[in-house]
């Protein structure tokens, strides 16, 4: 896929909103289009993480490998969603697996490539940071409440 | 203040603290832990209708009373159903209750989800665990009139896949009408192929016109409370969300004083309640 | 509307017309020809007397049985029974009880059931209730029952236990001499002076040697009853005399509550660490919600027996104040003794209001008197308003 055919495809997503032209040109040279059939894993635990994905249709389950109780699904990724920021700080690894729950068309951004971007310009790094913080802390909150375990029974 | 001689007395109808009797045609297991009865009233009685978000208080004979919200179709009435919880001592009574056994009924009592107000709005149904028992009246009213409202969303939260009530009827309803429904848990097996994570996080992205929406939420205060502020995020005013409140009841009709909510009493002022009449007192501890 | 259903008297000499906003003078001991007048009527007459160490209500049956130069010294937590030097019948003002009790009484029996194969029969519970009288009733006592009026008789559903006994009431008031030392009838405008309600009022003018009772007729049942009674118009000086009676009593409260806002202050203070500090003193023994006048909650209670076949339903008074009150399963949503009392004085003062068009309190100190710690619902309520004031050079001490 071409620089000028994904442009305008990010510039859509809400991730993007008030960005500047030149920082999404920047991430749009580290971008590019992918497929993942169901099924497959996108990324395991413990794997180098210089990726981010921008899921534009598809389901996707973050999920851990508890003994005793097996593979459990502690949240599902969906259209127009944001997966992984572990590529954000070190070790840059992947503390979580992710697999495909229903065929899934996604924006892969190379982390690697963004990192140093944003290494080189401070400004670029602030709209990502910035942007992520805000992801995070959403997820932050919503695990919150799944903590709570509200539905439980009270005994 | 009047004299003696002033009070205005009229005689009373039924006493509202009498039961009426109430036949059990079906005892459903809907879940470990939730199950549905069946019932019609052992004689007709004229006033046997009820309006979606109501509840009864149901007596076991020689255990105890709790007010459970009906969870049937407003047009089936006078046959009801409730789908409750096992929680204490009068609904592990109520469990064990058999095909053709008795219960005592008092009510309808309440405020009702504002299926009126609704029509000519999208409408967003957020239910959180047993919340959604209290939500079906709802939608099965808005369903039997379904050109009267524009978009219908159903947003159900529950623990986990084994948790899902009614998954027949969602099944079918995702299949027959114009009604969107997602539902998620907060965790699941592998094998689960839906969404996980609080209901919450369905609000910012589901499919509705904040300008022109009515919601309705029922679940624990938490889960409400948190999807209240997530649909006034996406610009839904206050006064176009409704609550369904829960409290301690031992009359149901106003008398007793202990479902009070500051000036509210959660038996004739609720249980549904408007956001913004009663937002800050959700978020005040022990009030 | 009173039911004083008797074969027509012999008519007796009647000082002059008696109706209902007039007033007539009798002598004091003319109170028992009332009590008796009262009897003979049909009616339980209920009034002060002196039982373990306190004036309370309970059946009379002559003017006896009225606690005659008694008087009572009131105070946080305080109270006292002190004789006086003269013998006035009303030289008194308010015990533990209130005349809820009689109205909606502690323990009701609502109904019973009995198994029958795989149903139940439920039966009402419908006694009839003895006509009551209920002598010595203060101007804030019936306040008090106008309020309770409110709860059980004009709300959305009617007590018909309440709706019965109140039906057949008559109601003797007595204007007060001397509050209480907890009293505070005047900030709450619901006394001292007894304006309506009643079917008759009295007002004892104790002039020395010649003491007498000057009557207000209420109703017309008062009226009826009271012209059975040998009596006197009043002159002018009888008529000053007793509103000086209720003017002087009105300028000698023992506390006093500033009303004012008092709603918005009570809901804007609801994190106020003042709530902490009466909470440490607080023993949530419920005291002040079973002496209150217009307190009336209630819990239910379903019982069996040990067969199993036979059931019942009972109502019982209940209080904010138990840890349970509110509990729904997990737990109970007020667990803090602080959010207990915190809830009962905004009840009172607050909410009450946007319940029932008013405040619930009727000013009658008796939660003063008797709280063992001595709590002063005027006290608290002045501190929160206290907390709020703008200290100059200070910034707010609002919470």
């Amino acid at each position: 896929m071409t620089l000028q055919t994904l442009e305008p495809i990010l510039r859509e997503q809400p991730f993007f909103v008030g960005m500047e032209e030149r920082h999404v040109e920047l991430i749009t040279g580290c971008a590019k289009n992918v497929r993942f059939p169901e099924g497959q894993y996108i990324f395991r635990e413990g794997d180098p993480a210089d990726q981010f994905y921008l899921i534009r249709n598809g389901r996707v389950s973050v999920q851990c490998m508890v003994p005793h109780r097996g593979v459990t699904t502690v949240q599902t990724v969906g259209e127009g969603e944001v997966l992984g920021w572990s590529w954000l700080f070190p070790p840059h690894r992947w503390h979580f697996d992710a697999r495909v729950q229903q065929e899934t068309h996604a924006i892969e951004f190379d982390g690697k490539c963004l990192r140093g971007k944003c290494e080189h310009d401070h400004d670029l790094g602030y709209e990502l940071f910035r942007r992520f913080i805000e992801i995070v802390g959403e997820r932050l909150e919503a695990t919150r409440l799944q903590l709570l375990d509200l539905y439980a029974s009270h005994r | 203040m009047p004299a003696t001689a002033e009070v205005v007395l009229t005689e009373s109808a039924l006493d509202p603290m009498l039961p009426v009797l109430y036949r059990i045609h079906g005892v459903k297991q809907e879940t470990d832990d939730t199950f549905t009865l069946e019932l019609s009233p052992t004689h007709s009685n004229g006033e046997a209708a009820f309006a979606p978000g109501q509840f009864n208080m149901l007596y076991v004979f020689g255990v105890g009373e709790v007010p459970i919200s009906i969870s049937s179709d407003p047009a089936k009435a006078p046959a009801i159903q409730h789908t409750t919880r096992v929680v204490g001592t009068v609904t592990k009574a109520m469990r064990r209750l058999k095909r053709g056994d008795m219960l005592g009924i008092r009510g309808p009592f309440g405020t009702q989800w504002p299926v009126a107000e609704a029509e000519g709005k999208d409408v967003v149904i957020a239910a959180g665990g047993i919340g959604l028992a209290p939500l079906r009246p709802a939608l099965y009213s808005l369903m039997r009139r379904r050109e009267k409202y524009r978009k219908i969303v159903l947003l159900y939260g529950t623990r986990t896949p084994e948790d899902i009530l009614y998954r027949k009827e969602l099944e079918q309803w995702r299949g027959k009408f114009d009604l969107e429904i997602q539902v998620t848990v907060d965790r699941a097996a592998s094998s689960w192929r839906g969404n996980v994570g609080v209901v919450t996080t369905m609000i910012p992205r589901a499919p509705f016109d904040p300008t022109n929406t009515l919601v309705m939420v029922c679940g624990p205060e938490v889960m409400m409370r948190f999807t209240a502020q997530e649909v006034l995020k996406r610009g839904v005013p206050a006064n176009r969300v409704y609550l369904s409140m829960e409290r301690n009841m031992k009359c149901g009709i106003g008398l007793c004083g202990h479902c009070q909510y500051r000036g509210y009493f959660v038996c004739k002022d609720g249980p549904v309640m408007r956001f913004d009449e009663i937002g800050s007192l959700l978020n005040t501890a022990e009030v | 509307m009173s039911t004083v259903a008797n074969a027509p008297r012999e008519s007796l000499p009647k000082a002059n017309s008696v109706k209902p906003g007039s007033s007539v003078v009798v002598p004091t001991d003319g109170i028992e020809a009332l009590i008796q007048a009262l009897i003979c009527r049909g009616y339980e007459v209920l009034g002060p007397q002196v039982r373990d160490g306190a004036i309370v209500y309970g059946p009379i049956t002559s003017s006896r049985d009225l606690p005659a130069g008694w008087t009572d010294e009131q105070q946080n937590g305080k109270y006292r029974l002190k004789r006086r030097r003269d013998g006035a019948l009303f030289g008194y003002v308010l015990g533990p009880h209130s005349w809820k009790r009689y109205l909606y009484p502690p323990i009701q029996k609502l109904w019973s059931a009995d198994r029958s194969q795989k149903s139940f029969d439920i039966a009402e519970e419908q006694p009839q209730p003895a006509k009551l009288a209920l002598l010595g009733v203060r101007a804030c006592e019936l306040h008090a029952i106008a309020l309770q009026d409110k709860i059980f008789l004009r709300g959305p559903y009617v007590d018909p236990g309440y709706q019965r006994r109140r039906q057949s009431l008559f109601i003797v008031a007595v204007n007060c001499c001397e509050p209480g030392g907890t009293c505070f009838c005047a900030s709450t405008d619901t006394g001292p002076k007894a304006t309506s309600g009643y079917d008759l009022a009295i007002t004892e003018l104790l002039t020395g040697n010649d003491s007498k009772l000057l009557i207000s007729v209420g109703s017309g049942a008062g009226a009826e009853l009271l012209s059975e009674i040998p009596s006197t118009p009043p002159n002018k000086l009888d008529e000053e005399a007793a509103a000086a009676v209720s003017a002087r009593a009105a300028a000698r409260m023992g506390r006093k509550l500033e009303t004012g806002g008092l709603k918005e202050l009570l809901y804007r203070n609801v994190d106020n660490p003042l709530w902490d500090k009466v909470a440490a003193r607080c023993l949530s023994c419920a005291n002040c919600t079973m002496v209150c006048p217009t307190c009336f909650c209630t819990t239910v209670e379903d019982t069996t027996d040990l067969t199993g076949s036979k059931a019942e339903r009972w109502r019982r008074w209940d209080s904010c104040f138990t840890l349970d009150f509110s509990y729904i399963h997990g737990g109970s949503v007020r667990v803090s003794a602080k959010s207990r009392y915190r809830q009962w004085m905004t009840h009172k003062l607050a909410a009450w209001i946007d319940q029932f068009g008013r405040s619930g309190c009727v000013g009658c100190g008796r939660c003063i008197t008797w709280c063992p710690v001595g709590i002063d619902i005027t006290a608290e309520a002045q501190a929160l308003r206290d907390s709020e004031v703008i200290k100059p050079g200070l910034e707010t001490l609002r919470s």
